[in-house]
């Protein structure tokens, strides 16, 4: 079995965040991690690798420096990497970006793509789908759980009351959530293979099937009109009473606002 | 693409076991302000399988038209055959915005719609207007008018960024549920109903559900919750949340819960606030035991009113909190309790 995770190098939100004047992210000048829910995806990936042997081919794209994220997949057992980096990709929305990444998966045989179901830094759940749909094969999004049965994958579908066991042949492409498992930590013996290991590089050349139209910045529909930090309501009052004083503190609160 | 040929608000009035969703209406209240600074009309597309009774009920929200793709291959949610029903609306009646609610049934169908008729899509906004793109002149560049602003949070609530679809038809949109106003209910309004069925032919992109599993748990929907008592990880145990359940029954409120309550299994995920969870904003919030990570307060700043208690001082849920006590919540929440019970009790 052949399986492509897409993986994404994502600023970790908890620092700060950074733009460029036209409104764009500075990714450069951002601290990065695997995104959480492409990390619960390859380590579902590398879970039927060690049930049933699977190849474990890791893409991604964006910045050189997204080969960082790539070592830490072929450290954590991935099989190969490709990195998907060229200048006129800049920019892109998750339309050009799906394109790109099925334009880059067409060159690979797969059975199984799985992706997270969204980055932490756009938080769009878009680019899964949408790869999926450039493909024509099926998808199915939010999984909680993923078995193989034959030559299909039987899929536990996550919606807000209930969950869908889903039956699809494969080809197929799942998008995990962060919840599906616990990820697997770099082997050391990994770690030092991975240091040494090929990564791919593919650029604009490389991509199957695909119009210059619809990449980067020029082939996204969406464009950014405004970009801005959050502006908070700011704190309140803040206090430190004993209980019976909180109590009286909270009812006298709930009084003003006529809640009681 | 002749953009020009694209004319009228369409919304995705989602149903699920043939019961709207809220979020279905309030994507119409929404269209209706979009409509109406557009000169145009609200359409609601209905899919589903035997649903053509809940066209009243869009029409008496404010839909002005109602298109109804009635299949038994949508009975219940699949993408494939929902993304053909919608994609071959948007083919056929080439609307100029089209909103779907950002919930797991959206942010799958709409990404799916958008690749196939080729457009973007905007996803979790909070915010939608008309105006004009770009939004002051750039010299050089034609200011477009009457093009869908549409404004969501990212990078976990950390930034707010606006975005347009200038060039592409139609405007898609996921909207995030418990953001936007319904209209109030206008019994009796009828809307024109229009059938059409472009053909279901199963393929390999047709996916079979072999079982439907519903949450056992009683559906309470925190988003329509006047009050909510909301508990964290600080509340201790599963058990403890007693306490919760206490002031919330004298207050008449729900419970609700963050994300990690969620993660350690004491709680199921229909009563999460925050960026994972759900977008509510309630008359008054109690945050009991919620640090108050980023990703929560993302789904609950919007209250009127937020109370929170919490042992650690430097918790940031006390930077959006109206009234912060830092305290012990197994102290207060009882005694809190008892003297309403007596306040209440003498009205």
């Amino acid at each position: 079995m052949k399986i492509v995770v897409c993986i994404k190098q994502v600023p970790d939100t908890k620092g700060g965040v950074k733009f460029n004047p036209d409104g764009t992210l500075d990714r450069g000048a951002m601290l990065t991690i695997m995104n959480p829910d492409d990390k619960a995806g390859l380590e579902a990936a590398l879970r039927l690798k060690d049930e049933f042997g699977a190849e474990v081919t890791v893409v991604t794209m964006g910045l050189p420096k997204a080969e960082d994220v790539l070592r830490e997949a072929l450290a954590m057992g991935a099989d190969k990497a490709i990195l998907v980096t060229d200048r006129v990709l800049g920019g892109a929305d998750t339309w050009a970006t799906s394109t790109t990444l099925a334009g880059a998966i067409r060159n690979l045989e797969y059975d199984l793509i799985i992706t997270g179901r969204q980055a932490i830094d756009g938080d769009t759940a878009q680019v899964g789908p949408q790869i999926s749909e450039h493909l024509g094969i099926p998808v199915i999004s939010y999984a909680q759980n993923i078995k193989i049965d034959g030559d299909s994958v039987i899929v536990e579908r996550q919606y807000d009351d209930r969950y869908h066991v889903l039956k699809a042949k494969m080809p197929c492409l799942i998008t995990a959530l962060a919840e599906l498992n616990e990820p697997r930590y770099m082997t050391p013996g990994g770690i030092f293979d991975a240091c040494k290991a090929d990564i791919t590089v593919w650029g604009r050349a490389d991509l199957k099937d695909v119009d210059d139209s619809n990449l980067g910045l020029k082939g996204s529909p969406t464009q950014i009109a405004k970009a801005s930090d959050k502006v908070r309501k700011g704190a309140g009052e803040k206090v430190t009473l004993d209980a019976s004083e909180s109590v009286d503190y909270i009812i006298d609160k709930l009084k003003v606002k006529h809640v009681i | 693409m002749n953009i020009e040929e694209y004319k009228g608000v369409f919304v995705f009035a989602q149903q699920v076991d043939n019961e709207l969703s809220g979020i279905a209406l309030e994507l119409i209240g929404k269209g209706k302000d979009l409509a109406k600074d557009l000169g145009t009309e609200v359409t609601a597309v209905l899919v589903g399988s035997d649903v053509k009774g809940l066209a009243d009920e869009l029409a008496a929200y404010g839909a002005d038209k109602v298109i109804l793709v009635d299949d038994p291959e949508l009975k219940e949610y699949r993408t494939e055959p929902y993304a053909h029903a919608l994609a071959s609306v948007i083919e056929k009646y080439k609307p100029e915005i089209m909103l779907v609610g950002a919930t797991a049934i959206g942010r799958d169908l709409g990404p799916r719609v958008s690749a196939r008729v080729h457009t973007g899509l905007t996803a979790d906004c909070t915010q939608l207007e008309i105006g004009d793109f770009p939004i002051n002149p750039i010299p050089g560049k034609e200011q477009l008018h009457n093009q869908l602003l549409m404004t969501r949070p990212a990078f976990g609530g950390n930034t707010i960024a606006t975005i347009a679809c200038p060039a592409f038809r139609p405007q898609m949109a996921t909207v995030r549920p418990g953001v936007m106003q319904k209209l109030p209910k206008n019994e009796g309004a009828k809307a024109v109903i229009e059938e059409f069925n472009p053909g279901f032919t199963p393929d390999n992109k047709y996916v079979e559900i072999l079982e439907v599993v519903k949450s056992v748990v009683d559906t309470v929907d925190i988003m329509d919750a006047k009050i909510l008592v909301s508990g964290g990880r600080g509340v201790g145990s599963p058990e403890n949340f007693k306490l919760l359940d206490d002031l919330a029954e004298v207050l008449g409120a729900t419970v609700s819960c963050s994300r990690a309550v969620v993660d350690a299994g004491w709680k199921s995920k229909d009563l999460q606030v925050g960026q994972t969870g759900k977008t509510v904003r309630p008359n008054v919030y109690f945050a009991i035991g919620i640090s108050g990570a980023i990703q929560h307060l993302a789904g609950m700043e919007e209250s009127d009113l937020i109370i929170a208690i919490n042992k650690d001082e430097t918790a940031p849920i006390f930077d959006v909190a109206d009234y912060g006590l830092v305290g012990d919540l197994n102290k207060i929440l009882p005694a809190l309790t008892e003297k309403l019970k007596t306040e209440l009790a003498a009205k």
